[in-house]
């Protein structure tokens, strides 16, 4: 199994890869609650994107609203444990449960319809808005004003009801990361990722080659889906409150996208380099605003969207393919 | 001789237009089958009614014995019947043999059975040798070539190519036409061909069907068809409005 | 007299859905010629209302008088963004535009937000509480006024679009591109054009809707949002359509403000862009593509 996972992945690629795992493990040990904090963020965009990525990166399917599924899976699992006193990681399987056939009614309904680029991304938009508002009236999970989780002192760290400090949450985080990457590393090398990439590729000529096409979109919209809501549990855990207005809003759809594009759409490490680099970027931009005095509201967003124009202007195919490139880090596909 | 291909009938309609009209062939196990026809004549759209990219208005095809009109393109390759483009349509991003690893996966799930299947096809189609390329950096007759090594990587019983030598030069269409006889010769593969280049149909063909106006008004031995009259007519008089 | 009132509602959802026409009217003269989907639509539609809200807070000038000023303005912009920025991603996949364009509406949105803060900001004007009495409705003028100016906009473009030279040229280009370019049409130029015409849509829409509604620096993605719903549901690349489908979405919402509470309104906008997507999804006046 892991001689199959390093499969194809050239010498130095395997030493930084050992070299990063080492170093994200040991952050905890160096690292002060900002920094921990920051790396959690770069860890969930970096997952998230990932969840993204097997849907449009690898079978070609642009879904513009993923929070949907972030929003149905934190809410699932914060209601069951408020509610119900039902433990995260059994609600997880509610959560992942009630997204997955989400994404799977979406899917049905755009890919039997023939529904497909501009249109499904539009679609998408459509149904995770049409969560938000219907959150946004659902009194049961607090509708507009918002839905807690019960927050205390903790003597010690919880991790059967993910309750505790930054570190306990970084590891999570963590594990669901390296988690993810190997699933999708494992699938890439598979026939559902060969599938996959021919339906992103061309549609006509994939089913030409026998594959059932929409079999396969389906598999990529409910994979990532509940992927997706894996993260939407983490986010109601960590920050112990939701509110429709934030998770369901088409920038939390944006965001999650915004990384596996800018370090490169349908690689495996895009997604990381990606969140590294937007999320380091966002904090630089704030510490240097706030030195130059200039931390007016809105300007960190204008010289964000200014990078994000400069790279998708000089890096079309992303900033990983380029820096692997130069490097030497990768075999001709990951 | 038995039977693989068995079309009766068959027809469609595209708003007003009659594309293809009552049209009846078969093709022989093991054979080479052409179809030619002047522009318009319906060749491409009696092709996309058997790889099942539409179904017929009317008639009956049957692989095998088996009724197959209406059925989707991927079942219909699930059957047994590969297919080419017209217009090429290789997966551009991905490596040659990429492409056809991907064909070679229908019939073998294991990834190094299928990749050892898609060596053994590029050798054939003599395209080994670039197969880390990617597909969008080949040159029109390796494409061509691409396209025919991905729909035989499915194991085809029956292999449908439309128009593979259109734009070929003399030389490459040579190539081609070797290539496809030593596959039936080796394998026993069926060949159903929609030709323009009748250099080729005349070196390939066992036997030949002539299209016009969507209807089929000649069949039989290559060297017989083009002596009749009907298809001397046909193509002259497609000439004469041209 | 209750059916008066659903009556009087459905004519101010019309007029007030004419103007979201006129601006998904921009969209899609933008995706029918350039084939890019402007993610950019609803935070130049806010530009647009902050100038119109400038020139009447600081000139008096009347933002119905200033429809064609700052329609002008718009396509200005419109043509400069196309031209200095746009151009090179024609040919680039659609998430690589879709990118390029959030980047630009996220630049606007904080651009107003710094330089107006995130207070909503209206106008009022002298005939703000005007209205019309006909038979038993009654009108609102601002609407009225709007609801009027939107159709004679789109009644012009339409003309150019099926008339003019320059129009029919553009219409070449979006029937075939490389045609066009055998024909030695400067499509770029062209491109820049129609991303122009559709600002300038935008431009016009925009000075009304500021009578209408308030204007927040967030209210971009709202409105493009708006503005997809109506020309997907009108049809896409249909001009007619997108007024058509604009004046549907105006009646949806303000039939479910009436029924249920007015904050889930646009929820029915989105069940009915969901049922054209899934049963026509050309949209109403759209044709399939052959």
């Amino acid at each position: 199994m892991i001689a199959r996972m390093l499969d194809g992945v050239p010498g130095r690629g395997l030493a930084v890869l050992a070299g990063l795992l080492a170093v994200l493990l040991a952050a905890p040990w160096v690292a002060n609650d900002y920094v921990l904090t920051v790396l959690i963020i770069v860890l969930y965009s970096a997952y998230t994107g990932q969840a993204w990525n097997v849907m449009m990166g690898f079978a070609g399917q642009l879904s513009l609203g993923h929070a949907i599924y972030v929003g149905l899976g934190g809410y699932a699992a914060a209601a069951l444990y408020v509610h119900f006193g039902v433990a995260p990681w059994l609600g997880l399987v509610a959560a992942v449960a009630i997204a997955a056939a989400c994404g799977a009614v979406i899917g049905f309904l755009a890919f039997r319809f023939g529904v497909g680029g501009v249109y499904f991304a539009i679609l998408t938009i459509a149904f995770a808005e049409f969560a938000r508002i219907g959150f946004d009236h659902f009194r049961w999970v607090g509708a507009s004003s918002g839905f807690f989780l019960p927050v205390a002192n903790y003597t010690r760290n919880d991790l059967w009801n993910l309750r505790g400090d930054p570190t306990m949450f970084y590891y999570v985080m963590l594990a669901l990361t390296v988690a993810a990457f190997a699933i999708c590393h494992v699938l890439l090398k598979s026939r559902i990722g060969y599938y996959w990439q021919a339906i992103r590729e061309d549609e006509v000529a994939a089913r030409s080659l026998g594959i059932d096409t929409f079999r396969y979109k389906m598999y990529a919209i409910v994979l990532s889906a509940g992927m997706t809501a894996v993260a939407g549990v983490f986010f109601a855990f960590y920050y112990n409150n939701l509110f429709p207005e934030q998770v369901f809003h088409i920038s939390r759809s944006i965001e999650m996208i915004l990384g596996p594009i800018i370090g490169g759409i349908g690689t495996l490490f895009g997604p990381l380099v990606g969140a590294l680099l937007l999320t380091g970027l966002s904090e630089a931009m704030q510490e240097l605003l706030t030195a130059l005095r200039l931390d007016v509201p809105g300007a960190k967003q204008v010289f964000y969207g200014l990078c994000l124009l400069v790279v998708v202007m000089a890096l079309p195919g992303g900033v990983w393919p380029w820096v692997a490139g130069k490097l030497g880090l990768t075999g001709p596909r990951s | 001789m038995t039977v693989l291909l068995a079309v009766e009938g068959v027809s469609k309609r595209f708003r007003g237009l009659l594309a293809v009209d009552g049209v009846s062939f078969q093709i022989a196990r093991g054979s080479i089958f052409a179809v030619i026809g002047p522009n318009g004549a319906g060749k491409t759209t009696l092709f996309n009614i058997i790889a099942g990219a539409f179904a017929p208005n009317g008639g009956s095809i049957a692989f095998g014995g088996e009724r197959i009109d209406g059925l989707t393109p991927d079942e219909i390759c699930r059957r047994g019947i590969g297919r080419t483009f017209q217009v090429v349509r290789p997966f551009p991003a991905l490596s040659v043999e990429d492409n056809v690893l991907i064909g070679a996966m229908l019939r073998r799930h294991d990834p190094a059975s299928a990749r050892r299947h898609a060596h053994e096809v590029l050798a054939r189609l003599e395209l080994f040798g670039k197969r880390h390329q990617p597909a969008s950096t080949l040159t029109l007759p390796d494409r061509k070539r691409l396209e025919v090594a991905r729909a035989l990587a499915t194991d085809p019983k029956l292999l449908l190519l439309d128009e593979v030598m259109a734009g070929l030069r003399p030389a490459e269409t040579d190539r081609m036409v070797s290539i496809l006889r030593e596959l039936n010769r080796d394998f026993g593969l069926t060949i159903l061909l929609i030709e323009h280049v009748m250099r080729a149909v005349m070196a390939l063909a066992a036997r030949v069907l002539v299209l016009h106006h969507g209807a089929a008004i000649s069949e039989g031995a290559p060297d017989a068809v083009v002596r009749d009259p009907a298809v001397v007519q046909s193509y002259l008089g497609a000439e004469a409005v041209d | 007299m209750a059916a008066e009132i659903y009556l009087n509602v459905a004519v101010s959802g019309l007029l007030t859905g004419l103007v979201y026409g006129l601006m998904a009217v921009g969209l899609s003269v933008i995706f029918g010629v350039v084939r890019v989907v402007n993610f950019a639509h609803g935070e130049m539609m806010t530009i647009a209302m902050y100038l119109a809200i400038v020139l009447f807070n600081g000139f008096g000038l009347d933002p119905l008088i200033m429809v064609v000023p700052l329609a002008a303005v718009l396509f200005a912009l419109g043509y400069a963004m196309q031209a200095g920025i746009i151009n090179p991603f024609i040919t680039r996949p659609e998430h690589s535009q879709f990118i390029l364009l959030v980047a630009m509406a996220l630049i606007i949105a904080n651009v107003l937000l710094i330089v107006f803060g995130p207070d909503a900001r209206s106008v009022q004007t002298p005939y703000s509480f005007d209205s019309f009495l006909v038979g038993p409705l009654i009108i609102d003028a601002t609407k009225a006024y709007a609801g009027a100016a939107t159709v004679v906009i789109t009644a012009a473009l339409f003309g150019f679009f099926r008339f003019a030279p320059l129009g029919k040229a553009i219409r070449a280009c979006a029937d075939n591109y490389t045609g066009a370019l055998v024909v030695g049409l400067n499509v770029k130029r062209l491109y820049a054009l129609t991303f122009g015409l559709g600002a300038a849509c935008v431009g016009a829409a925009g000075s009304m809707l500021v009578l209408l509604v308030d204007v927040t620096p967030a209210l971009g993605p709202a409105l493009t949002l708006l503005a997809f719903i109506i020309v997907i549901t009108g049809g896409l690349g249909s001009m007619p359509g997108a007024v058509l489908g604009g004046v549907l979405i105006g009646l949806t919402e303000a039939m479910a403000g009436l029924f249920f509470t007015p904050s889930a309104k646009s929820m029915f906008s989105f069940a009915l862009l969901v049922l054209v997507l899934l049963f026509r999804p050309q949209g109403i006046l759209g044709k399939r593509p052959s």
